[in-house]
């Protein structure tokens, strides 16, 4: 062994005595300083021939070298056990959730009302929106149901004590939003309405008084009935999945015609029924100042509740409006 | 309305099919099957009991003990919660271990000790109609029972299918037999006819006995009648009986019954009279006297108006009333001898209104003010309930007596083939439309292109091309029409105003809040315990008392569900709602002020989180100039809260709310609340967000202290700094607020932060030692704070 060879062994060990940086720091002025050996050797090399020199000069530089790399790799080894030491003192458990921060919920009719609402909007359709008390008119009259028409009876209507009996109600559908959108905007008219509807159902598992439609009405040149098909089916499969299938079937409604109930396909093949829908009736549209021989339109209709009640496995419908925030923070 | 197999085959007999696609086909014709049963299954352990004794249970008032004979001559017991049989009566009794069409298994048990070996059945327990009301007693007519026999051999049961059928309101003529035959026979392609009603005619002429007359033609269209006598009173034939159950209807006496029974069959309502109690036997037909008073039926005295129809006798005297019920004075009883039976066609919105007004719906005025048949139906059904009246026995006059009023146009309408096909999106040819609506009795022809439509008389409420169309698309079907989808010309959207209340939710929702959605019905009391204006729009016809007024804040409901959560132990609520409320009318509007607002609810949190909450919303949403007046409003803590303006306008309310309130809803802790008139914060213009450019100069914090009264709000503070700080002054936030020691009673320290920064150069710390001072000059010169050293 050479004697710089020696002197590598010797950082080393002394490097590895080393236990703190200052310790360190001193063995490395000891060997690496203005005074240490290789220092010395250096001053020395112009002593040496000339052909000699060079060589000299290289080993030194490559045992300087490695010294250096010595004290270096030493002291990257103190500085990780130092912070070893700190970040086992700052141990924590991560697992211990104080659960300080919640997000909040929002209610599952607006969560079903904005994704109906983004379904239409997506197909071209805008929003419209009406007050909850209506007046005859527009719940009824304008809807093509005249104040004798059996069809009022089944509405169920929840009154308001305002203006003359049975002149003020509360919405019995969202169908009046049609009414107030026909009077105000020409067509083309591609909306659809959500919102609260009212009935005197008292509260049980399956009915509420209070409770939400939404409701969509197409005005616009040569619409057809196979138009309506196809919108239901659109949504439909935009809304439930693409294998869900959709039908219509005959039915009555005062306000369209012809009329149509609306079915899904369940997955064994059964249907279920999940609205009304129809061609807007010739009289509405006259009563909303539209002409019937100019334009045609579709409307369909229905109810947020159960879809919300289906979707979720809710056998309760009555928790929508009692807020246990249990329930609320489920969704 | 029920339908069976058996009786619709009588007016289709090719019906042929499962009764899965035949439901299937009922229902694509707008004839939806609500339920369909299998009759005559599952009742083969229940056989006939002859009731040998009946004798009250030792241990149980409700229950007695009955001895049947089944068969064997011996009595078995069983224990029934019915009593409204008679030993030597012949009832249903299912056997032990039988099972019943509901599922449910006889076995032998113990009542109350008392040993039971089966049980005798109500006709709802065979599947035979609704009653659920005591034992079925079986009719002892044609086809006598005995005890065995099993229960199908004693009523004459077939296998049949049983529909429920929804029936919508334009669709009179399928509240029948015969119109849902018909339908069904359209759409299967086959055959439709009306079975020949046989009887004979006793040679005295009708006219003879009885005469009418319609005063008011705009009241009853046709008034047709004729007479049956020497009409034996008893029970009608077990076929009648059955037929009437399975469809939901009681079997009264023979005569009733065959009434019943044709108003199923044939779907005209008729009535029947006593001839003797009709003097001269002379009906007509008027309009009521304001207040007149008829006792129907039912035995309840009805006091009628003037728009109500009334028949009335030879005296003028009303006798019934039109179209609705029948009158208590003609009724039919056990000595009746000779019927006068009457059908007529009634004018459906008179009929309505009557019925709405008296709440008297009946099985003839649904129909009636749906608008019945005023054809050949009206003869059709007063030949068919002879023809069953002289199979009983009775004579029947010759010839019927008739008047006539204001009937419907039977003028042909016009259909043009393009409108039919530009509504449905169907390309379908002349003939094919004019054969399906033949097939439904609609009569057409084709004209110049057009088809001439002539409306059957069972189908009132047609009157359109409109309602032509869905005539044609009902019998093509639905599902055969072609599918597109239409496309507007402008892109979907949801409105600035949507866009913006979604932002509110999710801001709220971001803070930890939970969204409510009460009902928006309050109870006489609510508003006061809220310490609320108590002036409320209330319901004319409420569920119930405690809904009876529609809320005109949305404080009452949440405390309500503040309240409903802490009695059931969760206590960390923070909740919001976004709903109407409703206050009284304005000026000389009908519809009550109507407003969106929104309600947050922070429970037991410091009040100042309700604020800093309501400042992130004005921030992000950019209410402008939003400001917190002290002005307390109602309900809420005198001390602690404020009004909200924004732009200058009260727009709500914000603070703790009145402890006083939360007692009275029986809230526990205090609750920190924000009310906004939503609807018109975010319809009112909203200020814009726009870029300000971050200084690349450094900026120099000042922190100061004031020492302010308790008169002096912090708001007025920092309106001072950032006045006298001007453009220079980049933010200002207190970050402390303390009192107590050191500082003087009603008293407070007030620190602020401020940050200075120029956008153009680094501040000298003369420049800002200049700022400071006027900050502080201006605080101690508008209010009465100090600077603390």
């Amino acid at each position: 062994m050479s004697d710089y060879q020696k002197l590598v062994e010797k950082a080393r060990s002394a490097a590895a005595l080393a236990q703190n940086t200052e310790e360190l720091s001193g063995a490395r002025t000891d060997f690496l300083g203005k005074k240490s050996v290789l220092s010395e050797a250096k001053k020395q090399l112009g002593l040496l021939p000339e052909g000699e020199r060079a060589a000299a000069g290289r080993d030194l530089n490559e045992i300087r070298k490695l010294i250096e790399e010595t004290f270096t790799d030493r002291e990257t080894a103190i500085q990780d056990e130092i912070w070893g030491l700190q970040f086992e003192a700052e141990r924590l458990d991560i697992s211990e959730r104080l659960e300080s921060l919640r997000r909040g919920h929002l209610h599952l009719i607006t969560q079903a009302r904005d994704h109906l609402e983004d379904v239409f909007v997506g197909m071209g359709f805008t929003v419209a929106e009406g007050p909850e008390v209506e007046t005859a008119w527009y719940n009824f009259e304008a809807l093509n149901i005249p104040d004798w028409h059996p069809a009022r009876g089944n509405f169920d209507t929840i009154f308001v004590d305002l203006g003359d009996p049975e002149e003020v109600m509360l919405r019995s559908h969202t169908s009046p939003v049609q009414v107030r959108t026909m009077e105000k905007h020409e067509p083309p008219i591609y909306i659809v309405a959500p919102g609260r509807t009212f009935r005197t159902d008292s509260a049980d598992a399956t009915h509420l008084p209070a409770f939400n439609q939404i409701e969509g009405l197409v005005v616009d040149n040569g619409i057809t009935m196979g138009d309506l098909a196809g919108t239901i089916d659109s949504f439909v499969q935009a809304f439930f999945g693409s294998e869900v299938k959709s039908r219509l079937r005959p039915s009555y409604f005062p306000f369209t015609e012809p009329s149509a109930e609306f079915d899904i396909s369940r997955p064994d093949g059964s249907w279920l029924e999940l609205g009304g829908c129809g061609m807007v009736h010739p009289n509405v549209l006259l009563n909303c100042g539209i002409d019937p021989e100019e334009w045609q339109g579709f409307a369909f209709g229905f109810g947020i509740d159960r879809l919300v009640a289906m979707r979720y496995g809710l056998d309760d419908i009555r928790e929508l409006v009692i807020n246990d925030a249990r329930f609320l923070r489920q969704f | 309305m029920k339908v069976l197999l058996s009786w619709l085959k009588e007016f289709a007999p090719d019906i042929d099919g499962d009764p899965i696609s035949l439901g299937e086909r009922l229902s694509q014709l707008g004839l939806a099957v609500e339920e369909m049963s299998i009759l005559g299954e599952g009742l083969g352990g229940v056989v006939v009991g002859r009731i040998l004794d009946l004798r009250p249970h030792p241990d149980a008032e409700r229950i007695q003990l009955v001895d049947v004979d089944l068969g064997d001559g011996s009595a078995t017991q069983i224990c029934c919660g019915a009593f409204n049989m008679a030993v030597g009566d012949c009832v249903p009794v299912a056997t032990v271990g039988s099972v019943l069409p509901d599922g449910m298994e006889i076995s032998q048990r113990k009542l109350r000790g008392q040993v039971s070996n089966g049980m005798c059945c109500s006709p709802a327990e065979l599947g035979l109609g609704e009653d659920h009301d005591g034992i079925m007693i079986l009719p002892m007519g044609d086809n006598t029972p005995t005890a065995g026999m099993p229960i199908t051999e004693a009523l004459g049961m077939q296998r049949d299918i049983l529909w429920d059928l929804e029936i919508n309101a334009n669709r009179p003529d399928a509240m029948s037999v015969a119109g849902v035959a018909r339908d069904l026979a359209a759409s299967l392609g086959i055959p439709f006819t009306y079975p020949d009603y046989d009887f004979r005619e006793n040679g005295v002429l009708s006219s003879s006995l009885a005469t009418v007359e319609i005063a008011d033609p705009t009241l009853c269209g046709r008034f047709v009648v004729r007479v049956a006598s020497g009409v034996t009173m008893g029970e009608s034939p077990s076929w009648i009986q059955n037929r009437l159950l399975n469809l939901g209807m009681r079997p009264i006496n023979n005569v009733v019954d065959i009434s019943n029974y044709v108003m199923l069959e044939l779907g005209q309502p008729n009535h029947t009279y006593d001839l003797a109690k009709v003097p001269e036997g002379h009906l007509s037909i008027r309009r009521a006297s304001e207040g007149e008073v008829i006792t129907t039926l039912d035995g309840e005295e009805r006091i009628l108006v003037s728009t109500d129809g009334v028949i009335a006798n030879l005296q003028g005297k009303g006798i019934g009333i039109a179209g609705v019920m029948g009158g208590f004075s003609t009724e039919i009883s056990e000595t009746t001898k000779d019927v006068l039976i009457e059908v007529a066609w009634w004018d459906p919105p008179s009929i309505s209104r009557t019925v709405k007004r008296l709440n008297l719906m009946s099985e003839a005025s649904m129909r009636f003010r749906r608008g019945a048949d005023y054809g050949d139906n009206l003869e059709r059904s007063l030949t068919r309930i002879a023809n069953l009246l002289s199979d009983g026995g009775a004579e029947i006059t010759s010839g019927m007596v008739e008047d006539t009023g204001d009937l419907p146009s039977r003028e042909a309408i016009k259909v043009r083939i393009d409108k039919i096909n530009g509504l449905l999106g169907t390309d379908l040819p002349a003939k094919n439309m004019k054969s399906y609506l033949g097939s439904i009795g609609f009569a057409a022809s084709v004209k110049k292109g057009d088809l001439a439509v002539t409306i059957p008389t069972w189908r009132w409420d047609t009157e359109t091309e409109t309602d032509i169309a869905e005539e044609v698309a009902r019998i093509f079907g639905y599902e055969n029409i072609n599918r597109t989808v239409p496309r507007g010309t402008s892109p979907g959207s949801l409105s600035q105003y949507q866009k913006n209340r979604r932002r509110v939710r999710e801001i709220l929702v971001g803070f930890g809040c939970d969204e409510t959605m009460p009902m928006p019905f309050l109870a006489p009391g609510d508003l006061r315990s809220a310490g609320l204006p108590e002036e409320a729009i209330s319901l004319t016809n409420p569920l119930v008392h405690e809904e009876s007024l529609l809320r005109t804040s949305l404080l009452p409901g949440q405390l309500k569900v503040i309240s409903y959560n802490q009695s059931h132990r969760v206590n960390d609520l923070r909740l919001f709602e976004i709903g109407h409320i409703f206050l009284p009318s304005l000026d000389d509007a009908i519809l009550p002020d109507e407003r969106e607002h929104l309600s947050v609810a922070l429970v037991n949190a410091h009040v100042s989180e309700v604020v800093d909450l309501l400042y992130a919303l004005g921030s992000e949403l950019a209410f402008p100039n939003l400001q917190l007046i002290p002005e307390a409003p109602a309900g809420m803590h005198p001390a602690r809260s404020s009004e909200v303006t924004v732009a200058g306008k009260i727009c709500g309310y914000i603070g703790e709310i009145d402890p006083r309130v939360l007692q009275s809803y029986e809230v526990d802790g205090r609750v920190a609340w924000l009310e906004l008139n939503l609807g018109k914060v975010l319809s009112g213009p909203l200020g814009r967000r726009s870029y300000r450019g971050i200084s690349k100069y450094p900026s120099s914090d000042v922190d100061l202290a004031f020492d302010v009264p308790s008169s002096v709000r912090s708001a007025t503070i920092i309106e001072c700094i950032r006045k006298a700080g001007s453009d220079l002054l980049l933010n200002v936030r207190l970050f402390d607020s303390y009192s107590g020691e050191s500082i003087e009673e009603g008293r407070r320290s007030l620190a602020y932060r401020l940050r200075f920064q120029a956008t153009d150069r680094t501040l000298t710390d003369d420049e800002v030692a200049v700022m400071r001072a006027s900050c502080i000059d201006l605080v101690e010169e508008k209010t009465d704070a100090r600077l603390r050293v």
